[in-house]
């Protein structure tokens, strides 16, 4: 089985503080971690690699600190990586993203299987995935939480909607995206480290993947960010309870009648 | 699709709601798309059109005129019981070619998130993704897609001027339905499943139906929702009774959920649920921006808090300053004496 796992380094957000004046995140000292969601992607390709062979290549596209989180999907077991890595691709979109790394895809060749995180925390958009599988025009299985089973030819998946969970096959090739119940990433080895810090990783521009110049980047991105502003305030005058509780209980429910929420 | 000229442009009319089923049911979130739609259809002096994909479905596809749909384009087939991504995306994509929506808005659910953004690959445009609010730049007419971008500490607006449709997905419970007119009546469209559509396709093995997926606000108009302060299970204990005495339903902050008091489902927040109900009482929550953006178009908001500066005792139309411990159980007892 050949898998290809795709990972994005994003900024640690969850540790990000906000600054109290702006009200804007203060991005000094941000530390860069792989996308929390593609460490389980890179788990189950390592699992499924393990149960069925073949191999797992973890693919990026980023700039060059970005080969730190490529190295450490080779710590925990990948068996190869790339990244793409080209200042024609800066500005990209969910669009241009997703039909670079389509292309590296291609260019690696002979993939069965392609695996994504759920959605990357700093866009938040889920779209990478299914846009590599439309790209690419292959199957797709998004908010996959079990693979319940494989071989050489197919996979079986168990997918999460709101209403529950589906069972469905899907042919090879194919992309799934992963939530986090999906497996228990396991911790680098002291081998996998070794190998991380000896492994050559080849960076890919537009030109080693035949990408057409007008479909990456800024250019080959549909959307444009026209504005950007703080949250709207809520416009309210704030009545301030004080007291006792038994005070405030009462003058709550004195509230709750007044403005008809009861 | 790329559009090069201004005359393209005005090939392209119509607002399209892909509507969101779950277990063959039309969902609440396709009433509140069609209640943006029409509005952003009033803009720009087009007609509000509905797109159901299914079976057995026809009868609840008449319901969405009283939403505010003027079109329904209904595809039914035996091949659309499961969600099939693949097949629901080439239907769509043969549809836009031939109708030629200028806007298309879809949920952003599980399934709307797996199909919106196929579709817009392969129709070569752009996807404005949990988007809180669309508008209608009056310059050119171009939709406005503002939407929360770094965690919830700015809200970033997107256009996509060269590309038709435009295209976005709204989560659940942040847009506003329209009064349901049942008196509004409109045209339906029959559309089929083409053999091209289902050439390269998964097959659907099983299916759950099961709702602790997600956790069913129903109709709750009241939202009680706990964080940190509340310091453990035992205390979302006392904020249950509050909502039952209340009618309501329990909610949560990521650090209360994070502390494993109480399952991720009840989150509330950028990476939780959205709401938008009468009442949302914030017990021991301090109001980060990440919270706020899921709960603050809740029509009256009453926080209740040790500390008189956190975030959400600013924003509250109600601050109330106490320990949650000692003044629930008195809001409680006044209540049910009541
Ligand atoms: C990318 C990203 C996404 C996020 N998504 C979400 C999200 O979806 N939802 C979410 O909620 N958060 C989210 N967060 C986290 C968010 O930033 C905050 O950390 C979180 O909301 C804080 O939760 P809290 O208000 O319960 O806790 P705190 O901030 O610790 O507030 C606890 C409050 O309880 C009060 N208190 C303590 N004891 C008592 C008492 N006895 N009586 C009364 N009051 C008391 C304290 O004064 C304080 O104000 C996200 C963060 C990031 C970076
Ligand atoms: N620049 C990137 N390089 C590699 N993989 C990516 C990149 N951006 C997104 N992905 C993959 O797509 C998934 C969803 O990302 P997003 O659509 O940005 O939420 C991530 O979890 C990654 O697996």
């Amino acid at each position: 089985m050949k898998i290809v796992v795709c990972i994005k380094q994003v900024p640690a957000t969850s540790e990000a503080k906000i600054d109290p004046e702006t009200k804007r995140i203060v991005r000094e000292g941000l530390k860069a971690i792989m996308n929390p969601f593609d460490i389980y992607a890179v788990e189950e390709g390592i699992q499924l690699r393990d149960k069925f062979g073949g191999e797992v290549i973890v693919l990026s596209m980023g700039p060059e600190k970005a080969l730190l989180s490529l190295r450490e999907a080779i710590s925990l077991g990948a068996d190869r990586a790339i990244l793409l890595s080209d200042k024609a691709f800066g500005g990209s979109d969910t669009w241009a993203t997703s039909y670079t790394l389509a292309k590296a895809i291609d260019k690696i060749g002979d993939v069965d299987l392609v695996i994504c995180g759920k959605q990357a925390i700093d866009g938040d958009t889920a779209q990478v995935g299914p846009g590599i599988a439309a790209h690419l025009d292959w199957v797709q299985a998004t908010y996959v939480l079990r693979v319940e089973d494989a071989d050489s030819k197919s996979i079986k998946v168990k997918r999460m909607h709101e209403d529950g969970y589906d069972i469905c096959e899907m042919d090879f090739p194919a992309v799934v995206t992963v939530l986090k119940d999906i497996n228990i990433p396991r911790v680098p080895t002291l081998k996998g480290c070794l190998a991380a810090l000896k492994i050559e990783i080849p960076v890919w521009t537009h030109a080693h993947i035949g990408a057409e110049i007008e479909k990456i980047g800024l250019d080959g991105s549909p959307t444009r960010v026209v504005k950007t502003a703080p949250p709207p305030p809520r416009n309210i005058i704030t009545k301030r309870i004080e007291g006792s509780p038994q005070d405030c209980a009462n003058q709550l429910v004195r509230e709750f009648r007044i403005r008809s929420i009861l | 699709m790329i559009i090069s000229d201004s005359k393209d442009k005005s090939k392209y009319s119509n607002v399209w709601v892909v509507a969101e089923l779950l277990s063959g049911k039309i969902q609440p979130v396709t009433h509140e798309l069609l209640g943006a739609a029409s509005s952003l259809a009033a803009t720009r002096s087009s007609q509000v059109w509905a797109v159901v994909m299914g079976l057995g479905i026809a009868e609840q596809a008449h319901s969405l005129f009283a939403f505010g749909a003027d079109k329904v384009i209904v595809v039914e087939d035996i091949r659309l019981s499961g969600f099939i991504d693949e097949i629901e995306a080439s239907i769509m994509v043969r549809l836009i070619e031939k109708y030629k929506p200028e806007i298309l808005i879809g949920a952003a659910t599980a399934r709307g998130r797996a199909l919106i953004p196929r579709i817009a690959i392969k129709t070569n445009c752009g996807l404005t993704a949990d988007c809180t609010e669309l508008g209608i730049d009056p310059e050119n007419g171009d939709l406005l897609q503002t939407r929360p971008a770094f965690g919830g500490n700015i809200m970033a607006t997107i256009r996509c001027s060269n590309h038709r449709p435009q295209m976005a997905t709204v989560r659940p419970r942040v847009m506003k339905a329209l009064e349901p007119d049942y008196s509004r009546s409109g045209e339906i469209i029959r559309e089929n499943v083409q053999d091209s559509d289902a050439l390269k396709i998964k097959r659907i093995i099983e299916v759950y139906h099961s709702d602790q997926a997600a956790v069913n606000l129903g109709d709750a108009q009241i939202i009680i929702a706990g964080g940190r302060g509340v310091k453990g299970p035992a205390g979302f204990e006392i904020l249950r009774k509050f909502a039952a005495e209340v009618g309501g339903a329990v909610g949560a902050s990521r650090a209360a959920v994070d502390s494993g008091w109480i399952p991720y489902s009840y989150q509330f927040g950028q990476t939780g649920q959205t709401v938008q109900t009468k009442a949302y009482i914030a017990c021991g929550i301090s109001g980060q921006i990440q919270h706020l953006v899921g709960m603050q178009s809740c029509e009256v908001i009453i926080a209740i808090d040790k500390n008189p500066d956190t975030p959400m005792m600013q924003i509250a139309d109600i601050a109330i300053v106490g320990d949650l411990f000692e003044v629930i159980p008195e809001i409680i007892t006044n209540l049910a004496s009541n």
